[in-house]
C-alpha cells in the first residue's frame, strides 16, 4: 500500500513532464491526487485497533507508516487533493492571462506548465516518503527532495522577485538540511557501540544505550537543520519570501503540508530524545524556540504591508506554537499536533483565499486593498471567516489546540510561559483583525464606476469551503478515529498514553 | 598508512585556507574540486584494508566531486559570464585568520566531544573547519555561484565528518544523500543561470528586495 | 678531542657559509644557460672589501656605523648556539631558541637602523619594507620553532634536533612538514631571496634589503655581506637538522651528510629562484602569512595530540 503510495505521484510527475496536452495534463494531476487520497484514506480504514499506541506495521526496513506519519499523511494528501483541484483552475486562469506585476508593473511569463505540474506531483511523492520513512537518512533525504522539488514551484512567475525568493529558500534550507544531516551523523555515532544505525525503530528500541552527549548534539544539528525548513523563528527568514512570492497554492501547500514534514523531522528527533530520558532537554529548547518564533511572528505581523507575508508570518506563529506545544510536553503534545492538523487546513484555504485577492486587485499591497466586500463578497466571506479560524477564536479547531497548550503551561506550573504566550497570541490576533477587517471593509479610492463584482472560479472557492468547514468541524467535535491518531501520535512522543 | 591519511588531512585545511584567500573564481570551483577529491581518498588510506564496496564508493565521490561538480560549476560560470573575481566582502586577511580562529576553535570543539575514537587524528576538527569555510564562502561573498561553491565546501565537511565518525550508513542512504546533493547543485546552477539573466548579474548582495526590514526611502509602502 | 668539536664546528660553519651563495648562482647560472660566476666569488669580494677603507656621509652618526658591526655580531652569537649535524652548539642551553629569536631581532633593528640614519628616502623605504616582512615572518618564525619545541618536548635548539629521530617524523608528520615548509619560507623572506625580494636587482625603488645597504662601503659592506651569508647558514642548517634527523654517531659521517644537505638546500633555493618570478609587493604578505598560517597549524597538531 505505502508503495503504491509513493510511486504513484513518482509515476504521475514523471509523466507529467512528457504530457503535451495541456488538458490531459491536468486530468492527471487531478486524478492522481484523487488516487492518493483514496490510497492514504484506505490506510487510514485498514489501521487496526485504535488509541493503543503501538507503531503501526512496518512496510519493510524502509518505509512504513504509525500514528504520527498517519496524521501527517492524511493531512497532505488532503491538502493536495484541494490544491489540485484548485490548480486546475489557476493553471487556466494563468494560460488565459500570464501575469503582469500590479505592484511594479512588468510583465513575466510563466513557466512551463508540464514543469509546474510534473514538479508538484513529484513534491507530493517526496512528501509522502518523509512521512512514511522509517529510516532517518532515507527522511534526511526525503526533506532535502522536497526542497529541490519546490523550488521550481515558487519560480513560477517568471520574474526577480519570484527568483530572490527562490534563490533564499534553496540556499538557506539546502545548507540548514546539511546540518541535518550532521545531526544524523551524530546520532549514527551515538549509537555506534551498540549498533543502531539510522533505523527509526532499531534506535528507539535502544535510546535507553544511545550515548547521551552525542545525542544532545545529535538533537541540536537536527534541530537547527529541520527548523530552519520549518521555519523556526531565527531560521525563518527565507519563509515570508518563498510565501509571498509563490503561487497561491504552492504557498498554500508549503505553509499546509512543508512545514509540517520539516515539524516531523524534529519530532523523530523528539521521540529518540525521550525514549533516552532527555525529554527534558529536547523539551525545553522546543520551548525556547517556539516562544522566540511566536515574538518573531507577532512583531513583524504588526507592521505588515504585504498580505501573504502576513499569512507567512502567522505560519512561522503557528510553527512556534506547534514547538511550544510539543516542548511542554503532557497534554499540550496533543494540542499541538491537533493545532497542526488545523492550521494545515486553516492556512492552505486562507492562501487560497490571498490567490482570489491577488487575482481581483492584482497587487499584493495590503494599503491597495479596501473595500474587498465590494469588489468580491464571495472571498470576502471566506478571508474573514479564515481570520477567526486560524487565529483561534472559539469554535475553530485551531483553539481546541490552542487551549490545550496553554491548559498544560498552567497545569505544570510554567506561569511565565503562559503569560508570554498569551500576551503573543493576543498581539498577532489583533494585528491579523486590524489588517483583515481593513481589508475587507472600507471604500476603496478611485473605485471605476462601471467595475463588476469579482467572479470566482467555482473551483477554486469549494476546496476553501470545505477545509474551513473541515476546521470548524474540529473545533465542534474531534471524531474517534482522529481522536485515536492524535493519542496514539502523543503516546508516541511522550512516551506515555 | 595513518601517516598518509593525516597529511591528506593536513592538505584538507590547506586547501580551506587557500579557498578562503583564493580570489579567483575558477581557482576556488579547483579548489574544491581537489578537496572533494582528497575527502573521497581518505576512506581508502585510513580504513587499511581496502573492500570491494569502500573502493567503489570512494570511487563514485571522486568521480562525482573531481569531475561532475566541477564541471557543472564552470559550466554555470560560462553561461553566465562570471569570469572575475569572487567578489569577497570583507579581506583576504580577514577570511583567512577567521579561517584559522575556526580550525582552532575545532581543536577545541574535537577535543571536547565525546566521539568515538579515531584512529586518524585531526579528522574532527578539520571536518569542522571545512564546513566552516564552506559557511565563510556562503556569507562573505557575493557572488551566487560562490554560494554554491560553499555549499559544496560543507557538503565535503560533513563528509569528511561521517568519515571520522565511521558511521556506516546503508548504500541506499549514502546514495539517496549523494542524489540529493547532485541535484542540488543542478538546481542551483539552473538558478544561478536564471538569476544572471534576470538581474544581469549574479551578486547576491542586490537581491535586497524581499525584507521586513524597510529604509525610510520606501516607506510609501 | 670532544671539547673542541663544537669549536671545530664551528670555524667550517664560519669558513663554509659564503660557499652557500656560491651554489645558488651556479644553479641559477645553470638554469639561465650562463657560466655564472665562479664558485668562490664571495670569498673573493669580501677579500676585496676587507683591504678598502670605508667612506661615511657628514650626515651619519654612530648608529650607522653601529649598524653592520652589530648585525654580524648577533649572527655570530646565534650560530654559536646552532646544532650542527645533530651535535649542540657551545652555547646550548634551555630555551635559547627564544634568545636566538631575539639575536635575530636586534640584527634587524640596527640594520634599520643604520638605514634609517642616512636620511635618505631610498633606505627609509627600504626599511619600511623589512619591517613590514617581519611583523609576518618573526612570528611564524617563533610559532615554528615552538611547535618543534612541542613535537620534541625539548626547550633547547640542539637538544630539539637531538631528539628528533625518524620515528618523530612517523608520529607527527603533518606537525613536521608544515613547519619545515614554514621554515623554507622564513628562510626565503629573511635572506632576501627571490619571491620576497630580489638580491640582483639594480632598481632602488624594487629593493628590499639591498637598498638598506647601499651607503654602506669597504669593510661595514663585508661585514654586512658575510652576516647575510651566515644569516643563509643560520636558515639552511635548521631546515637541514629538521630533514636530517638520522644520526648514524660518528661524527665525520654525520657532518658529511649534513654539509651535502646544506648543498641541497642552496641548489633548492636557487631552483625556486630560477623557476619563480618574484612577487608583487602587495602579494609579499600573503606568502608570509601562508608561513604563519603553517607554524600555527603545526603547532595546533602538535598541542592537540
Amino acid at each position: 500500500m505505502v508503495t503504491a503510495l509513493l510511486t504513484l505521484p513518482l509515476v504521475a510527475g514523471l509523466a507529467a513532464f512528457i504530457i503535451s496536452d495541456d488538458v490531459r495534463r491536468r486530468r492527471l494531476l487531478l486524478w492522481t491526487a484523487a488516487g492518493h487520497s483514496v490510497l492514504t484514506a484506505a490506510l487510514f480504514l485498514q489501521r487496526p485497533g485504535a488509541g493503543c499506541g503501538t507503531s503501526a506495521a512496518a512496510y519493510g526496513e524502509w518505509f512504513g507508516l504509525d500514528e504520527l506519519g498517519l496524521i501527517f499523511l492524511g493531512v497532505t494528501s488532503a491538502l493536495f487533493f484541494g490544491a489540485a483541484i484548485y490548480a486546475v483552475c489557476y493553471l487556466e486562469l494563468e494560460k488565459r492571462d500570464p501575469g503582469e506585476e500590479a505592484d511594479e508593473g512588468f510583465i513575466f511569463n510563466n513557466a512551463p506548465e508540464a514543469v509546474f505540474t510534473g514538479c508538484l506531483l513529484l513534491f507530493l511523492a517526496a512528501m509522502t516518503a518523509v512521512t512514511a520513512s522509517r529510516n532517518l537518512g532515507i527522511l534526511w533525504a526525503a526533506i532535502e527532495a522536497t526542497t529541490l522539488l519546490s523550488a521550481p514551484l515558487i519560480y513560477f512567475h517568471r520574474h526577480k522577485r519570484s527568483l530572490e525568493a527562490t534563490w533564499k529558500y534553496l540556499l538557506i534550507c539546502s545548507v540548514g538540511i546539511a546540518l541535518a544531516l550532521m545531526g544524523n551523523l551524530f546520532l549514527g555515532a551515538a549509537g555506534l557501540k551498540s549498533d543502531l544505525g539510522l533505523n527509526l525503530d532499531a534506535l528507539l528500541g535502544g535510546a535507553a544505550l544511545l550515548d547521551k552527549p552525542l545525542l544532545k548534539a545529535a538533537f541540536l544539528f537536527l534541530f537547527v537543520g529541520y527548523g530552519t525548513k520549518m521555519g523556526l523563528a531565527p531560521f525563518h527568514t527565507w519563509l515570508p519570501d518563498a510565501h509571498s512570492e509563490a503561487p497561491a497554492l504552492v504557498s498554500a501547500l508549503l505553509s499546509g503540508a512543508l512545514l509540517n514534514c520539516a515539524f516531523l523531522g524534529i519530532l523523530r528527533a523528539v521521540q529518540i530524545c525521550g525514549g533516552a530520558g532527555l525529554a527534558d532537554f529536547s523539551g525545553g529548547i522546543l520551548l525556547l524556540f517556539g516562544l522566540l518564533s511566536l515574538a518573531t511572528a507577532g512583531l513583524f505581523i504588526l507592521g505588515q504591508r504585504d498580505y501573504k507575508r502576513l499569512l507567512a508570518y502567522s505560519s512561522i506563529e503557528h510553527m512556534g506554537i506547534m514547538a511550544l506545544g510539543t516542548g511542554l510536553g503532557g497534554g499540550a503534545v496533543y494540542g499541538a499536533l491537533l493545532n497542526a492538523v488545523g492550521h494545515s487546513l486553516a492556512k492552505a484555504g486562507l492562501f487560497f483565499t490571498s490567490g482570489l485577492i491577488l487575482a481581483a486587485y492584482k497587487t499584493k499591497r495590503i494599503t491597495e486593498v479596501k473595500g474587498l466586500l465590494g469588489r468580491a463578497p464571495k472571498t470576502a466571506a471566506l478571508w474573514l471567516a479564515g481570520l477567526f479560524l486560524i487565529t483561534g477564536t472559539p469554535p475553530s479547531g485551531i483553539f481546541l489546540g490552542k487551549f490545550l497548550i496553554l491548559k498544560e503551561a498552567i497545569v505544570s506550573g510554567r506561569y511565565l510561559v503562559a503569560a508570554v504566550y498569551l500576551v503573543f497570541l493576543g498581539i498577532i490576533f489583533s494585528g491579523l483583525a486590524r489588517i483583515f477587517i481593513n481589508m475587507t471593509f472600507g471604500n476603496r479610492e478611485n473605485q471605476a464606476t462601471d467595475e463588476k463584482v469579482f467572479a470566482e472560479p467555482r473551483g477554486m472557492v469549494w476546496p476553501i469551503c470545505i477545509f474551513f468547514a473541515c476546521v470548524l468541524g474540529l473545533g465542534l467535535y474531534v471524531p474517534v478515529w482522529l481522536d485515536a491518531l492524535l493519542n496514539g501520535a502523543q503516546f508516541l512522543i511522550r512516551g506515555v498514553p | 598508512m595513518n601517516t598518509f591519511a593525516e597529511l591528506t588531512i593536513v592538505f584538507i585545511i590547506l586547501l580551506n585556507l587557500a579557498l578562503a584567500v583564493s580570489g579567483s573564481l575558477s581557482v576556488c570551483i579547483r579548489l574544491a574540486a581537489v578537496q572533494g577529491v582528497a575527502a573521497g581518498l581518505l576512506p581508502l588510506l585510513a580504513a587499511g584494508g581496502v573492500r570491494g564496496r569502500a573502493m567503489a564508493f570512494a570511487g563514485f565521490i571522486i568521480l562525482l566531486k573531481g569531475v561532475v561538480f566541477p564541471w557543472l560549476m564552470f559550466r554555470a560560470r560560462e553561461k553566465t559570464g562570471a569570469r572575475r573575481d569572487v567578489d569577497p566582502l570583507i579581506g583576504y586577511p580577514a577570511s583567512i585568520m577567521l579561517c584559522l580562529g575556526a580550525f582552532a576553535a575545532s581543536s577545541w570543539l574535537g577535543s571536547r566531544l565525546p566521539l568515538p575514537h579515531s584512529s586518524v587524528a585531526y579528522i574532527v576538527p578539520a571536518s569542522l573547519a571545512t564546513i566552516f569555510t564552506g559557511f565563510l564562502l556562503i556569507t562573505t561573498r557575493a557572488k551566487a555561484i560562490t554560494q554554491v561553491l560553499g555549499y559544496l565546501v560543507i557538503e565535503n565537511g560533513i563528509y569528511i565528518f561521517g568519515l571520522a565518525l565511521f558511521v556506516e550508513q546503508p548504500l541506499m542512504v549514502e546514495l539517496a544523500i549523494l542524489l540529493d546533493v547532485f541535484v542540488a547543485v543542478f538546481v542551483m546552477g539552473i538558478a544561478i543561470f536564471h538569476i544572471s539573466r534576470e538581474f544581469d548579474h549574479i551578486d547576491t548582495d542586490q537581491m535586497a528586495e524581499l525584507t521586513d526590514w524597510h529604509r525610510p526611502e520606501d516607506a510609501k509602502w | 678531542m670532544e671539547t673542541i668539536k663544537p669549536l671545530i664546528q664551528y670555524l667550517a660553519v664560519l669558513c663554509l657559509s659564503p660557499l652557500l651563495l656560491g651554489i645558488i648562482n651556479r644553479v641559477k647560472a645553470w638554469f639561465a644557460g650562463r657560466r655564472g660566476s665562479p664558485l668562490l666569488q664571495l670569498y673573493f669580494d669580501l677579500y676585496k672589501l676587507s683591504y678598502k677603507t670605508s667612506v661615511y656621509s657628514r650626515t651619519t652618526t654612530w648608529l650607522f656605523r653601529a649598524g653592520p658591526i652589530i648585525g654580524l655580531g648577533a649572527i655570530l652569537c646565534a650560530l654559536a648556539a646552532l646544532p650542527f649535524a645533530g651535535r649542540p652548539g657551545f652555547l646550548a642551553f634551555d630555551g635559547d631558541f627564544i634568545f636566538l629569536i631575539y639575536l635575530l631581532g636586534l640584527a634587524r633593528f640596527f640594520t634599520v637602523l643604520a638605514a634609517l640614519d642616512t636620511g635618505s628616502s631610498f633606505e627609509g623605504m627600504g626599511a619600511s619594507r623589512e619591517i613590514q616582512f617581519a611583523v609576518f615572518a618573526e612570528p611564524a618564525f617563533f610559532l615554528s620553532l615552538a611547535a618543534l619545541s612541542k613535537a620534541t618536548g625539548r626547550l633547547s635548539l640542539s637538544g630539539m634536533f637531538l631528539a628528533l629521530e625518524p620515528a618523530s617524523w612517523q608520529a607527527a608528520a603533518p606537525a613536521l612538514l608544515l613547519l619545515t615548509a614554514a621554515l623554507f619560507i622564513i628562510l626565503l623572506a629573511e635572506n632576501s631571496r627571490v619571491p620576497v625580494d630580489d638580491p640582483n636587482t639594480h632598481l632602488e625603488l624594487t629593493m628590499v634589503h639591498e637598498v638598506m645597504v647601499l651607503d654602506h662601503g669597504g669593510p661595514d659592506l663585508g661585514f654586512i655581506l658575510y652576516g647575510a651569508a651566515l644569516k643563509l647558514w643560520f636558515f639552511g642548517a635548521l631546515i637541514a637538522s629538521a630533514v636530517l634527523p638520522r644520526h648514524s654517531g660518528s661524527w665525520l659521517y654525520d657532518g658529511l651528510a649534513f654539509l651535502a644537505m646544506m648543498a641541497v638546500i642552496a641548489a633548492g633555493i636557487g631552483v625556486v629562484e630560477s623557476v619563480m618570478a618574484r612577487l608583487r609587493m602587495i602579494k609579499v604578505q600573503y606568502l608570509l602569512m601562508a608561513a604563519l598560517v603553517f607554524s600555527v597549524l603545526a603547532l595546533l597538531f602538535q598541542t592537540g595530540r
